[in-house]
């Protein structure tokens, strides 16, 4: 029997989910393979058992906490898709300041309607059984990820930095070009997409197990940063290792 | 399997984010309706203050993984204005080949994914794939014509990154070009299969009066440049925006609401065709005419055959596109910034309709305040009147056929509910 499969959106952009629908050549594949019983963005039909719930999104509210500890009740396996939902992600941003401050700012006095806490990974919720990280997923990690569980092990998790597969893309590093760049410490697996086209590495996908940040932030300091610009660099997608 | 939706509470599926449609009926007759906007705020415009302007649009993209062109398209015309930086007419035309594929894949997602399981009285796309295989796979090579538009000038399909303040960071290489050539040419017959599929489907004939704003301009079918327009009150310099997406607060909605001189108006495809419509592209210009959508036309329900028209117009644009940049060759740019402090308000037509971003830098090139205007947000009272209207005349439906009405009806205006509660 085809694996019971389901996707969830809390509190992002929902691009990591459109990246499954993004598989346009490989959609009837996946079908074949997987049940989907519950997509809220692509179907309207709901399940009460899955074996796997991908999750897209961070967790930013009381009622989406209460969510996940349902979905997890419910799923064999819970795997986190995306920076938001693997790390916190952007939304993390707002942690630093109090929360009635953040509310007040796009509410103003009708910021009592509303609620907010502080932006948290999904593991910081409920145990997960893997993650599939990036800003947004890369199509092929997912299909990677899927035909792994299918074939009944668990999934290999990148953790050379992305510096290693920009080397092999052949890029020129862009420290060298007077630009800044998180490659040395950040998870790799994308191929290091970023630099390729003509970017920096903003750490999308999280750092590897054991990141040197001490040396990370001494060629930052090297490229003449101010502690303020390393700060900032760091925490674009990773403001909530820190804080959470 | 089909399950039945409960009345209250339940989220509308299909469609980007999270909302739900309450519909209450007394004594068999549908009382309450409205139109609630459940999705979690994000805080873009807190997040965005104190950010250095390289940053910017990389954080701005976030805002949506459909649109996620738009917003950066946006963001960058806010910081290039603010700079006074000049962007080259080859930095133009590539940014227009690469929103064509964002139009491209976003309308496709919505009309082949989204929309159309409601014509074929399915939950979603995937049973039509051993149903209507020949369908499903039509939709899947023109979405994925967008997406290829947008891998190869932006880099990837969502977030591209070679976009940059001032032009781009990585510029496409005459082989890519010809490629891209190729694609288009191959899409043709997808594009006119798919008008023969819409033609022959039938939608319902519900009409309502509003306003209608878009961008428009001289020279072209206005996306990424323009002045603002209404039908009401004509044209308007950029920075009167405020003006004209008057948002306010209501308490059921996690998102803003707009009104400008009416108590709502519309924005998106069928705006945008409403108001632009001489500008379109020959191919585009007839297949608005064999869809039927006439100069200025009321029903929201033909949004979704505007995004098909605006699909074929984007393929010929594209062309055109890709023919000039082969005829001129591609040159290399060097791009310098220069940090200053000022205001600077980008605006662009996102697939869903009219997206502002309006910035204020300091000296050293931080953002000190942002305010993002988006589309869905300006279509939330419009879809909030429109579903009052329809329900007043189909009153005598039961709650199941009403209720899928009314799904309907707020599917053909593709919102994008993230986008608008960022």
């Amino acid at each position: 029997m085809k694996p019971k499969v389901a996707v969830f959106d809390f509190t992002c952009c929902e691009g990591c989910e459109l990246q499954i629908l993004n598989c346009e050549e490989e959609l009837a594949d996946l079908l074949s393979a997987l049940d989907f019983v519950e997509f809220r963005e692509a179907m309207t039909e709901k399940a009460d058992y899955y074996d796997i719930a991908f999750i897209d999104g961070a967790c930013s509210r009381k009622s989406e906490m209460a969510r996940l500890k349902d979905i997890r009740k419910r799923a064999r396996m819970v795997i986190p898709i995306g920076a938001c939902a693997c790390m916190g992600g952007v939304n993390c941003l707002k942690n630093y300041y109090p929360m009635d401050e953040v509310l007040r700012s796009e509410y103003g006095e009708k910021a009592e309607y509303y609620e907010t806490i502080p932006a948290r990974h999904v593991s910081a919720v409920i145990p997960v059984d893997f993650f599939i990280p990036g800003c947004p997923i890369v199509k092929k990690d997912f299909i990677r990820v899927v035909q792994e569980i299918l074939a009944g092990r668990i999934p290999y998790q990148y953790n050379d930095p992305v510096c290693a597969e920009c080397k092999v893309a052949g890029n020129v590093c862009v420290f060298e070009k007077g630009m800044t760049c998180l490659g040395p410490i950040t998870r790799g697996g994308c191929e290091a997409t970023c630099i390729t086209g003509g970017a920096v590495c903003w750490g999308c996908r999280g750092f590897i197990d054991k990141p040197n940040i001490i040396a990370e932030k001494l060629i930052l300091e090297q490229a003449g940063l101010s502690v303020e610009e390393i700060s900032k660099r760091f925490n674009l997608f990773n403001a909530c290792k820190d804080r959470i | 399997m089909k399950v039945k939706i409960k009345t209250q509470g339940n989220q509308i599926t299909r469609v980007e984010g999270h909302g739900s449609l309450v519909l209450r009926f007394s004594g068999g007759k549908p009382s309450v309706v409205r139109w609630d906007i459940t999705e979690s705020p994000r805080f873009f415009e807190f997040m965005l203050k104190g950010r250095p302007w390289h940053d910017a649009h990389v954080l701005a993209s976030r805002i949506c993984g459909i649109c996620s062109v738009s917003h950066q398209f946006a963001s960058l015309a806010a910081t290039e204005e603010a700079f006074g930086i000049h962007v080259s007419e080859q930095s133009i035309l590539l940014r227009k080949l690469l929103y064509a594929g964002e139009i491209i894949e976003s309308h496709m997602l919505h009309v082949y994914m989204l929309a159309i399981p409601d014509f074929f009285d399915a939950g979603s796309v995937f049973p039509l794939m051993e149903t209507a295989k020949d369908v499903v796979m039509t939709g899947l090579r023109l979405k994925k014509l967008g997406n290829d538009i947008k891998e190869l000038i932006g880099g990837r399909a969502i977030h591209p990154q070679t976009p940059m303040v001032g032009g781009f960071g990585r510029l496409p290489g005459k082989q890519t070009l010809l490629s891209l050539k190729n694609l288009l040419n191959e899409a043709i017959p997808d594009l006119l299969t798919t008008v023969e599929l819409f033609r022959g489907l039938s939608i319902s004939q519900f009409r309502r009066d509003t306003e209608y704003i878009s961008l428009t301009h001289p020279d072209e079918y206005a996306l990424i440049r323009g002045l603002l327009y209404s039908t009401e009150t004509g044209s308007a310099k950029l920075d009167e925006y405020a003006d004209i997406a008057i948002e306010y607060i209501v308490p059921h909605s996690t998102a803003k609401f707009a009104r400008h001189v009416r108590e709502s108006y519309a924005v998106g495809a069928l705006s945008r065709i409403n108001i632009n419509r001489k500008k379109l592209n020959p191919m585009a210009v007839q297949t608005a005419d064999e869809l039927g959508i006439g100069t200025i036309c009321s029903n929201p329900f033909v949004n979704t055959m505007a995004q098909i028209v605006e699909t074929v117009h984007e393929v010929e644009e594209a062309q055109d596109i890709v023919k000039k940049l082969l005829e001129n060759g591609i040159a290399e740019e060097k791009l310098t910034v220069e940090p200053r402090a000022g205001r600077g308000i980008g605006a662009v037509e996102a697939p869903r309709g009219l997206l502002i971003h309006d910035y204020i830098y300091d000296s050293n090139g931080r953002i000190v305040s942002a305010n993002c205007v988006i589309p869905t947000n300006q279509n939330h009272a419009n879809i909030q009147y429109d579903l009052e209207e329809l329900v007043r005349i189909n009153s005598d439906k039961n709650e199941d056929d009403l209720r899928k009405l009314c799904e309907m009806l707020i599917r053909s205006y593709d919102p994008c509910i993230s986008c608008s509660t960022h």
